[in-house]
Parts: structure tokens; C-alpha cells; sequence
């Protein structure tokens, strides 16, 4: 039953994706450009809805299914790791115009190419775990 | 019905990604994409040479069935939803074309790049190795990608996620202003 939710969460997040051309590299080009307003009012939105939801179900205690707490800890403090992770992010963000959830939804669009910015995307996800500890965070 | 075919405005994209972060925390999860990179590591046995590895991935297994959909989403969108073609600024389309993608407006993601006879170039695939390097790389170094710090994150009021978000925009604007001239 779980299984079905999170499959149907995920479906209507790809169509999401897809249709409002989140996962086209266009749109991260022109994005990066200031070209149009189009991904601004996509993150934008969101946002303003996600903060003032977050705040009402804090303030309430609001709780989620089975009386468990809401995953909203609150993330470690540093500076380096946030900075230094994020421009490398955003560099690849920018070179692949694909960040993870886009990938996975191209992928099902039946784009072959997709699979090796994934397979590329696993590999540096590997290499992190390896150099983790040596790496400033 | 044109409303499926055409592209979905941000007004109703932005609410709808929303959704999506609520109805995650409402069934006691988080929204964020990039985990799944980590937990597919695992699931290949890389815990054998980095503890990074070594967790309990069948808790998230859960995300990984949100990857399926995500797949399956993409893939009922193009079929069925989509003409498969990006309208973007006119200006935006000249300065691609001095860079030799003129497929703007003609495709969903430019043929330049990811078209299956572009990958006879020793030079794409770098780009889509290393682009997915950096992405998968960077991720997990800032503990987070979009939905994870620029949704989720900042929805917290989070300041780690908006230093990882500007991490992310000088990231993005270094390489379409300095690197991009040098790669196309």
C-alpha cells in the first residue's frame, strides 16, 4: 500500500517535472542567462508555499501519518561544505542541464544519453564517499 | 484538453512541486532526489571500501520507488502529454546558436548534446560524465541537491541551504559565462 503512495508521489512529481520544463536543459540555460522569469516563478512559488506550510505545521505541532514527527530537522551548521559542494553542484547543474530528479524522469522519457550523465552522477557520488573524510566540511 | 499539451506555467508548476515536498512530510519523509544516488551506491556494495556506504539502505528504499515514478512520470509526459518541444527567449536561442545549438525551440533537450548520434563525439560524452560528476560529486559534498536545499531547505528557513543554493547559482553562472566560451 506504502509501495503504491510512493509510486504515485513519483509519478505525479515526473509528469510535474517534465510538463513544466524543469527537466529541460533549455530552461537551466536560460535560467543561468536571466533569460525568462519561468524557473524563478517555479522555485519561487514553491517556496512561498513551502515556508508558509513548514511555519503552520510547526507552530501547530502539526504531525505526520501514525503520530510520527515531521522530517524537518534542521540541517548542521558549516560554511564550507554548503559553499564549496554547492558551486561544484552548480557547475554540473549547469554542464549536464540536469540535476537529480530531472535525470531520473529523462531517463523514462527514453533520452539513452541521460544514462550516462546518471552513470557519471553515481560515479561522483562514489568518489565523495571515498574522499569524504579527507575533504573540508 | 490543450491545457495537458501545452507547457505548464510556473504558477501552477511551483504549487504542484509543493504538493509534492507536503504530501512526502505528511507521510513522514523528506523530498530530496539526490539521496538515491548514495543508496543505489550502497545497494552496489560500496560500503566494502567507504563507510559513507555503510546504512540501512532498505529504509530507503522508499525513495527509490519515487525514482521509479518519477521514470515512469517522464515517460507518460513525453508519450502522451507532450509535444517535446521547449520555447525559450528569443535572445536566449541567438546566443545558443553562436554556440552551435540551434535546436532550441525544435526539441525538449537540444539534439547537439543528447542525441544518440551526438554520442560519437569524444566530447559530449566528457561533457555528460563530468556534468553528472560534478552534479552527483557536489550533491552529496553540500548534503542536498534542488528539491533537498532549494525546496525543501529554504521551505525550513534553513540558512546551510541558501549557502548551498548561491553555491549552486555562482556554480551555474561560472560555467555558462566562463567555461561554456572554452567548451563550445
Amino acid at each position: 500500500m506504502k509501495t503504491l503512495i510512493y509510486l504515485i508521489i513519483g509519478i505525479f512529481f515526473g509528469i510535474v517535472m517534465y510538463k513544466s520544463e524543469a527537466a529541460s536543459w533549455f530552461r537551466i540555460y536560460e535560467m543561468f542567462e536571466f533569460g525568462a522569469f519561468h524557473m524563478y516563478g517555479i522555485i519561487g512559488s514553491a517556496l512561498v508555499i513551502g515556508v508558509v506550510g513548514v511555519q503552520i505545521i510547526k507552530r501547530n505541532k502539526v504531525k505526520a501519518l501514525g503520530g510520527q514527527e515531521m522530517a524537518l530537522k534542521p540541517k548542521a551548521m558549516s560554511v564550507s561544505r554548503y559553499i564549496i559542494g554547492g558551486i561544484l553542484f552548480g557547475l554540473g547543474w549547469a554542464l549536464a542541464g540536469a540535476c537529480p530528479g530531472p535525470m531520473y524522469v529523462l531517463a523514462g522519457a527514453g533520452y539513452a544519453s541521460i544514462l550516462i550523465v546518471i552513470f557519471g552522477a553515481l560515479l561522483g557520488t562514489f568518489v565523495y564517499g571515498l574522499l569524504k573524510n579527507k575533504l573540508p566540511h | 484538453m490543450e491545457w495537458i499539451q501545452n507547457p505548464w506555467p510556473w504558477y501552477v508548476s511551483g504549487p504542484l512541486i509543493a504538493l509534492v515536498m507536503f504530501v512526502l512530510l505528511f507521510v513522514g519523509k523528506q523530498f530530496g532526489m539526490s539521496s538515491n544516488l548514495r543508496t543505489a551506491c550502497s545497494i552496489g556494495g560500496a560500503g566494502q571500501v567507504s563507510d559513507f556506504f555503510k546504512f540501512d539502505w532498505k529504509k530507503e528504499r522508499w525513495n527509490l520507488i519515487v525514482v521509479l515514478g518519477a521514470a515512469i512520470g517522464g515517460f507518460l509526459a513525453s508519450n502522451f502529454m507532450s509535444d517535446n518541444t521547449v520555447e525559450i527567449n528569443p535572445e536566449i536561442s541567438e546566443k545558443l546558436e553562436t554556440y552551435g545549438i540551434k535546436s532550441s525551440g525544435e526539441a525538449y533537450l537540444p539534439t547537439e548534446i543528447f542525441s544518440n548520434e551526438s554520442l560519437s563525439d569524444p566530447k559530449i560524452i566528457l561533457i555528460l560524465i563530468v556534468g553528472g560528476f560534478l552534479v552527483g560529486f557536489g550533491a552529496r559534498y553540500a548534503g542536498g541537491c534542488t528539491s533537498g536545499h532549494a525546496i525543501s531547505g529554504l521551505s525550513n528557513l534553513q540558512l546551510p541551504s541558501l549557502i548551498a543554493v548561491i553555491g549552486f547559482f555562482i556554480g551555474g553562472l561560472v560555467m555558462i559565462n566562463f567555461i561554456y566560451p572554452l567548451i563550445f
